[in-house]
């Protein structure tokens, strides 16, 4: 296992940084499989599936980080411990100071799939958010961050539609709207771009970059794309193949803010770290293909 | 150049039949040649004597249908009844006994959805009772409440309920867990879960477990009524005794007429809550 904060080069006190505003420590994660009695008897057992291993990260106040991996990888089962809808087997999340127990309006998510709600409008989408972690918040200002939100993402206009009526990049302009709504002091966001065409997945980056700016909140996000993390990542976490995946390196991305796409594809830092990624990503692919080759 | 000059051709070719080009106008078209055929068919195979002994001509059956249609409300006594009255008492039964099958079977449903175990539970008994004839019941409802209005209602009730309740069950357990992920990182209340995500997710499967059920409630109440004295399963049941053949068609176009609003009334509800998902 290789010391995240060794990599970052600050203090070599095993996993764990005083300002981190998340630290994830030691974290291990089993799926465990079925092997009941009830199980063993209808013949249906399943091994018990070790997901990730040993997880060490810790992740300081405004800062966006990307976790990248081949498929497969955890990433996701990760992501879902910090939103806390899952738990993890063994080890820690802590969230300032205070470990982390279950969901919490505390961190907002963005989903893939964008989990809007297809009877509410967009407004109402947000709004749903907005009422359910400020319940006693009046009217009046529930309605003025719903149309501030809506704004911020772009999306004047488009208030009463509902979510049917709109393209993929506008439906997840709305998840991230909902998500920012509640203020929430970390932004989760599990493969966001992932059902979008690429012009449009580009497109919707850039958005992301102008709004990271406005806000700047700690963000996790979790990609594939390897020119969306250097765009938008202040670290890069790259994770090994699963099962039993761990955190191989973390690379920190130095390209000042604001970024523009353009300009920063034209520094040499650049494309040492895109082909290091590469190199990265192409290794644990094919080790995850041979794999499966095997297996059948 | 050659794709501009081909869909300008192809579009004068349209306009020179395009009466029948619409998909619309052809359906329309064949309907109405359709019908114009079975009504020719049937006049001259009844004046011919093709069919059954005593079968009434199509101009002898729709004259008849044309006066009880203008003459709904008349009433000379329980076997003299207009069809209008009749239509009115079928339709209160089936309200009646359907409105209470959807009070039940829609909590209910709700209820045994939410919780994986109660679903597994309860699933036997939906089944065993699902399959059941309404008829069957009739007997049963006689003998408690010795009464045929109530009967009727009854047998609407536990016919009419299993539908509705098989599919808000289905409904609410099959939520997008993505919708429940939602609200659970937001922190929602059980309640507001239920009542803000779940039911509204839910509602598409629920409004077509209630058309269904609704479908069901109209086929039951003519086949109940031929045993319990008024409404149109009566009417059928008493035209039948007077050996009347065109009454009886009449009533048959009437029931289907009526349950096809009914059922269109609830396929546009259908469309109404389904915010492009599929149904």
């Amino acid at each position: 296992m290789m010391d995240v904060t060794a990599v970052n080069g600050t203090m070599p006190k095993p996993g764990y940084l005083e300002s981190a505003q998340l630290s994830i420590r030691n974290v291990t994660k089993v799926f465990p499989g079925k092997k009941g009695l009830f199980n063993r008897i209808t013949r249906q057992t399943s091994r018990d599936f070790l997901a990730i291993e040993d997880i060490n990260l810790d992740i300081e106040p405004n800062t966006f980080v990307t976790i990248i991996g081949p498929s497969g990888c955890g990433k996701s089962t990760l992501l879902n411990m910090v939103a806390g809808l899952s738990f993890p087997t063994s080890g820690d999340l802590i969230l300032n100071n205070q470990p982390i127990t279950g969901p919490g309006p505390d961190r907002g998510m963005v989903f893939q799939t964008y989990a809007l709600m297809p009877w509410m409008t967009v407004e109402d989408n947000i709004r749903f958010a907005v009422e359910t972690v400020y319940p006693r918040m009046s009217l009046q200002q529930q309605r003025r961050i719903v149309k501030e939100h809506i704004q911020l993402v772009g999306l004047s206009g488009a208030e009463k539609k509902h979510p049917h009526e709109l393209s993929g990049g506008m439906r997840q302009r709305v998840g991230i709207a909902r998500a920012l709504a509640i203020d929430p002091q970390i932004l989760l966001m599990d493969e966001p771009f992932g059902a979008l065409d690429a012009l449009t997945r580009g497109f919707l980056q850039d958005e992301v970059e102008r709004i990271w700016e406005q806000k700047r909140k700690t963000v996790i996000m979790i990609t594939h794309s390897i020119d969306e993390a250097l765009l938008l990542s202040d670290r890069i976490v790259m994770m090994t193949r699963g099962p039993a995946a761990r955190i191989d390196e973390v690379l920190d991305v130095p390209f000042g803010r604001p970024r523009q796409r353009e300009v920063i594809e034209q520094l040499p830092a650049y494309h040492e770290l895109k082909a290091e990624m590469e190199r990265h990503l192409f290794r644990e692919t094919r080790a995850v293909e041979e794999a499966r080759v095997l297996a059948k | 150049m050659t794709s501009r000059s081909r869909s300008g051709k192809r579009r004068r070719g349209e306009s020179v039949n395009s009466l029948l080009a619409n998909e619309t106008l052809r359906a329309i078209a064949l309907f109405v040649a359709s019908l114009a055929l079975f009504l020719i068919f049937w006049e001259v195979g009844a004046n011919m004597k093709w069919f059954a002994k005593g079968m009434p001509t199509a101009s002898k059956t729709l004259e008849e249908l044309w006066w009880w249609v203008t003459h709904p409300f008349f009433d000379n006594g329980p076997n003299d009844l207009g069809i209008g009255w009749n239509l009115l008492i079928s339709l209160r039964r089936v309200a009646i006994g359907y409105t209470a099958a959807s009070l039940i079977a829609v909590p209910l449903g709700v209820l045994i959805g939410i919780s994986p175990v109660a679903y597994k539970a309860f699933n036997p008994y939906v089944q065993l009772l699902k399959p059941i004839s309404p008829l069957a019941w009739l007997p049963l409802g006689l003998y408690i409440f010795r009464d045929s209005e109530q009967t009727g209602v009854f047998i609407i009730l536990i016919s009419s309920m299993w539908p509705t309740l098989v599919n808000t069950a289905f409904g609410v357990a099959n939520v997008s867990p993505e919708y429940l992920d939602v609200t659970k990182t937001l922190g929602a209340s059980r309640f507001r879960t239920i009542f803000k995500v779940i039911i509204p997710a839910a509602l598409p499967n629920i409004v077509s477990g209630l058309r269904i059920s609704m479908g069901i409630a109209w086929l039951v109440i003519v086949a109940a009524e031929m045993l319990l004295g008024t409404g149109l399963g009566y009417f059928i049941w008493n035209e039948w005794n007077n050996l009347y053949i065109p009454n009886i068609l009449v009533a048959i176009f009437i029931i289907g007429i009526v349950g096809l609003l009914l059922d269109s009334i609830f396929a546009s509800f259908e469309r109404f809550v389904s915010f492009g998902r599929k149904s």
